[in-house]
């Protein structure tokens, strides 16, 4: 039902003309990562695992977002999505010796993320995923490989820079959403919108002040239009972005984890922030410390 | 259930927000509504066809695009940008709703006799006299069910805005269930609060009803 009325939404914008609904985040992208597919991989791992099987076979599906800019996005006429979570997901699958044009996207959005990895749907989930507590009891969530938090994304020109400006702003996100409370709760006037791009273009015309959610999809906006927007104060909340796997699996968090450190260390996490989110003009975090994984 | 009774002052503002959006799209859509039926049924060749013209596009419309429309695709063009949000709500509805009242009334004008206006015709008066001082008055009171009706329909079609910026009772809602593990009373509550407004609604037109009442 939500969705139904999003793509209507979606559909009426475009009709609408003039609007920025579909950004060309992605299509235009540098390479990114240039990732080096792992040879005889499936000999690296032991017998019976996850990970060995998925090598032999030579096939991964992984799901990801296809309407965040910068994090996960896939236009209308791309082949493949692009963003910061499809080039993780090209990092683990290269240790498995799959090259990333034989990956398989899969669309996640946020409601779908749990049954895809408990019906085997997907075999992993790098989707904006915020690792919680609650969704650890459920499935699994390696990392995290990147920390966020809420934030605002504010015109090129505006004098918001601290959290205490926004009282009495307008400030908008999605209708019901737990930012849009946040902010509400700093003093600003909250205007809840369907989804982020019709929020976006709100503030692309001047018709409120600020956008706020996580900072990662603010990134992903800000890069797509570098000159007229950008993210403004420091993070009031913490979101840590984890890789989701199926707890059937258990196998796998060690090896998401092994596989993201190294490439922290190779300077191919840095690569990969600078060819999606980086090109907001941000600079590039120091990629955080993960967990460590629960004992199988 | 918590979350309801601790913060029911958010319920209220939500649906007091509700309330002056429909009160004030309900003003608006009659007054417009009104002036379009007289279009249809007037003398003016133009005016007839720029009246059926208006009501069967945005008949035809779907309120949502319409929404669109005057909260996105006129800001991108520079238009409304500084407009308050609830009077772009206005806007929206009773532009989408002035239609519908129009041909209420025009069902309405067209239960008066054709002697009514040709005898005020006979007697001198000018079409707007015609309009306003015999045919209307009667005209209305055909009209009371059907347009109250309309407004009905109405006053639930503003929670459209809950995902247009504007936080009112279904926004609200939302912003409940978000956070409360039994949506089920959220939802019983705000049900309870649209019936109220609406009941209040048929109770009105049911006293006008009432009172316009022609003595057979």
């Amino acid at each position: 039902m939500r969705h139904a009325r999003f793509r209507v939404a979606a559909a009426a914008l475009l009709l609408a003309g003039g609007l920025a609904a579909c950004g060309d985040a992605g299509s235009d992208d540098a390479e990114g990562v240039d990732v080096e597919v792992a040879e005889n991989a499936a000999d690296e791992f032991e017998d019976g695992t996850r990970m060995k099987e998925l090598a032999e076979d030579g096939k991964l599906v992984i799901g990801v977002k296809y309407d965040q800019p910068g994090i996960g996005f896939k236009g209308a006429t791309d082949d493949a999505p692009a963003g910061f979570d499809p080039e993780i997901g090209k990092i683990l699958a290269a240790d498995l010796g799959i090259a990333p044009e034989n990956i398989t996207w899969k669309e996640t959005i946020s409601d779908n993320r749990e049954p895809f990895l408990e019906s085997g749907e997907v075999d992993l989930v790098i989707a904006s995923y915020s690792i919680t507590d609650e969704r650890r009891q459920v499935v699994g969530q390696a990392g995290p490989y990147y920390v966020t938090g809420q934030q605002l994304l504010v015109g090129s020109d505006s004098d918001i820079d601290s959290i205490e400006d926004v009282k009495g702003t307008e400030v908008c996100s999605v209708t019901g959403s737990t930012s849009l409370e946040n902010i509400e709760a700093e003093g600003a006037r909250p205007r809840g919108f369907d989804t982020y791009s019709e929020c976006v273009d709100q503030v692309l015309n001047g018709t409120v002040d600020a956008m706020t959610t996580d900072g990662a999809i603010l990134l992903g906006y800000a890069a797509e239009n570098p000159d007229r927007l950008k993210v403004v104060v420091e993070p009031f909340s913490e979101e840590r972005y984890g890789v989701g796997y199926s707890l059937d699996e258990p196998e796998m968090c060690q090896w998401i984890v092994d596989t993201l450190t190294e490439a922290q260390e190779s300077g191919d996490w840095d690569t990969a922030f600078e060819a999606t989110l980086g090109k907001s003009g941000v600079e590039t975090p120091e990629p955080p410390a993960m967990d460590e994984c629960p004992a199988a | 259930m918590d979350d309801l009774t601790s913060e029911f002052d958010l319920v209220l503002q939500a649906f007091w927000l509700t309330i002056q959006l429909a009160a004030l799209s309900g003003v608006v859509s009659v007054l417009l509504g009104t002036v379009l039926a007289a279009m249809r049924v007037g003398p003016v060749a133009p005016l007839r066809v720029a009246a059926a013209t208006y009501v069967n596009v945005v008949r035809n419309t779907p309120l949502l695009i319409v929404f669109v429309f005057v909260f996105v695709a006129f800001p991108n063009l520079g238009l409304l940008v500084g407009t308050p949000f609830l009077l772009k709500g206005v806007l929206a509805v009773s532009f989408y709703t002035a239609p519908f009242v129009a041909e209420a009334i025009r069902a309405g004008i067209n239960a008066v006799p054709l002697g009514q206006a040709e005898a005020a015709r006979a007697i001198g008066l000018t079409f707007g006299q015609t309009m306003g001082s015999v045919i209307l008055p009667q005209a209305f009171r055909a009209v009371v069910p059907p347009l109250a009706s309309v407004l009905i329909a109405m006053t639930k079609n503003t929670s459209i805005a809950a995902v247009f910026g504007i936080v009112e009772a279904t926004a609200r809602m939302r912003y409940f269930t978000n956070n409360s593990p039994d949506d089920t009373i959220v939802f019983l509550v705000f049900a309870a609060g649209y019936i109220i407004i609406v009941e209040l609604l048929s109770v009105g037109a049911w006293g006008l009803e009432r009172r316009w009442r022609v003595a057979r």
